[in-house]
């Protein structure tokens, strides 16, 4: 196993972070952390970093224990927090140089690993890390975190806050990584992502909802949803929650996602239901769930 | 301005030095509308948000929001706008009645109307037993509901929304988004930014900015149809996409966030 958890808790004083967490990350494999904020992530990345110590379980990273192992672990991975924490008044060269020596290498050493990034920031690498783009900023500091070719990444809501055009771009870096035999925990608020992980595990308040593939949590939600579209969507999601036989009702795009209690549904019910109401232009179909459907049921 | 145009923007441009942040932009949001003003990190879309609550002067253009201009009258414009943004909307170290207090105070609400506004608003959010509770100790998806209760506070005609739900789990993004079907209902215009592509679809228009400037702007329905996509999220990445401004061209594998 490259990372494994084994009933980890940790509070801060009254507030449990993360209750009884367990999963392993096979070598090599993209795992997601999938949750919203105060789910617990940092905490977890904090631990498996060795920068804070477990309340109770064991946990290991690369072989190594996270307590009596903490100086190998530092050694064998690369960690990119949430807060940008690099060196703002060093320049993007000075920062990759420093990272570099205290671990020993040099750029040209492990080029091969961070060329397609570091391409990418080269033309500034004369520049300020302070006064790079958030974009920019983000590639420097992955850049940092693999120069010492580590065997396991860590990385914290890379992320957030960022446009869906960068985010697609951040994802298909993550793709290559993995080919090169990285292994990478990786977390995010953002669900669309979980798809392109290999594994997740969702989480919430400090515990884990659910640990399998993507696909597999998709597939075992319990319902049948319903794309239920109409002219107005205010109007719309007000009858819906009226509706006597409702289970839950949620905006989805331009539909809201609606399932029933029932275990024998009919659409024309619902529709004449609907109609009674005064919405127009009503659609019903059926419609896949995705893994924000599945983080809403088990998150009820 | 006509009366049911709650902002108008004519050919407004912001440079900084040389570099054209926001580039003779146009459009105009109606009364009640829910709009949508998307764009990639560094857009230009922070900067025209700006302008347009009379925190900055534009360099070029007109603009009028909630009828006031922008050059000459920022102060009335702020009086008629609630603005609530991702990074700081309310003040951790007061509890949630306080800070509805302080804000209402700011707005200039009377003693009597803020104690009406308080109650009702903290019985709306069902914050009933945490009215005395620190800001600070709720979690962040409650935080956001009740910034955006305090938004609203003045009866503002328009409501700016900077990223309201980064990192709200998606329940409470959805409770959010209920939350804004119901004050446009009533006549509030809401003007929002977000990163998340499901909610592009939630609003009335959606404008994309690309490079300073406004590269498309239509209900999400004809955007689909123009671009020939079935999701707000392809309408962004084939138009905020080209040109990529970091990623070499060709060197992409297709990992589409669907």
């Amino acid at each position: 196993m490259s990372i494994s958890l084994n009933n980890i808790s940790k509070s801060y004083k009254k507030l449990k972070a993360v209750q009884d967490i367990s999963f392993d990350v096979n070598p090599g494999e993209l795992f997601g952390l999938i949750g919203p904020d105060g789910a617990g992530k940092t905490t977890i990345f904090r631990i498996l970093t060795t920068l804070l110590i477990p309340g109770e379980g064991t946990a290991t990273v690369a072989g190594f224990d996270v307590v009596e192992d903490y100086k190998e672990i530092r050694n064998s991975v690369g960690y990119m927090p949430g807060r940008f924490s690099l060196y703002q008044d060093l320049t993007v060269e000075e920062n990759l140089t420093f990272f570099a020596t205290i671990f020993g290498t040099t750029i040209e050493e492990n080029h091969d690993l961070i060329e397609d990034i570091y391409v990418q920031i080269e033309p500034f690498k004369n520049r300020r890390a302070g006064k790079l783009s958030g974009g920019m900023k983000q590639k420097l500091a992955l850049c940092c975190a693999l120069i010492h070719k580590p065997k396991v990444l860590f990385l914290d809501e890379p992320t957030t806050g960022v446009d869906p055009v960068s985010r697609k771009e951040f994802w298909e870096m993550l793709k290559r990584l993995q080919k090169k035999n990285i292994t990478i925990l990786v977390s995010t608020p953002y669900m669309d992502e979980a798809a392109l992980c290999d594994r997740i595990a969702l989480i919430q308040n400090g515990e884990i909802l659910e640990i399998d593939t993507p696909e597999a949590i998709v597939n075992k939600f319990p319902k049948t949803i319903y794309n239920v579209g109409a002219d107005n969507m205010y109007k719309l999601i007000q009858s819906l929650q009226k509706y006597k036989y409702l289970y839950s009702v949620f905006p989805f795009g331009e539909f809201v996602h609606y399932t029933d209690k029932r275990d024998s549904f009919e659409v024309a019910d619902l529709r004449s239901y609907l109609e009674k109401e005064g919405l127009v232009n009503i659609s019903i179909e059926v419609a896949q769930p995705n893994i924000e459907d599945a983080f809403m049921e088990l998150a009820r | 301005m006509k009366e049911e145009n709650v902002i108008e923007a004519d050919q407004l441009t912001k440079t900084f030095g040389e570099f054209t942040a926001v580039n003779a932009i146009s459009f105009e949001v109606k009364k009640g509308e829910i709009f949508g003003f998307l764009g990639a990190n560094g857009a230009g879309k922070t900067t025209a948000m700006k302008m347009l609550i009379g925190i900055s002067k534009p360099s070029a253009g007109k603009a009028a929001v909630a009828g006031f201009d922008v050059y000459s009258q920022p102060e009335s414009i702020k009086k008629n706008i609630g603005y609530m943004s991702q990074r700081f909307a309310l003040y951790d170290d007061l509890t949630v009645k306080e800070n509805i207090t302080f804000f209402g105070g700011i707005y200039g609400l009377s003693r009597k109307k803020l104690r009406e506004k308080r109650e009702q608003l903290i019985s709306e959010l069902g914050l009933e037993n945490i009215s005395n509770k620190l800001v600070g100790s709720l979690p962040l998806g409650w935080k956001q509901k009740l910034a955006f209760s305090v938004s609203l506070l003045h009866g503002p005609k328009i409501v700016f929304l900077d990223e309201p739900t980064g990192g709200v789990d998606p329940i409470t993004r959805r409770h959010f988004w209920e939350m804004i079907y119901k004050a446009a209902d009533q006549g509030t215009t809401i003007f929002v930014t977000t990163h998340y592509m499901d909610e592009a679809e939630y609003c009335d228009r959606v404008s994309i900015m690309v490079e300073g400037k406004i590269e498309a702007l239509d209900t999400p329905k004809k955007l689909k149809e123009q671009f020939k996509v079935d999701s707000m999220n392809d309408v962004f990445l084939k138009l905020a996409r080209i040109p990529s401004p970091t990623l070499p061209k060709g060197k992409g594998e297709n990992t589409d966030c669907n």
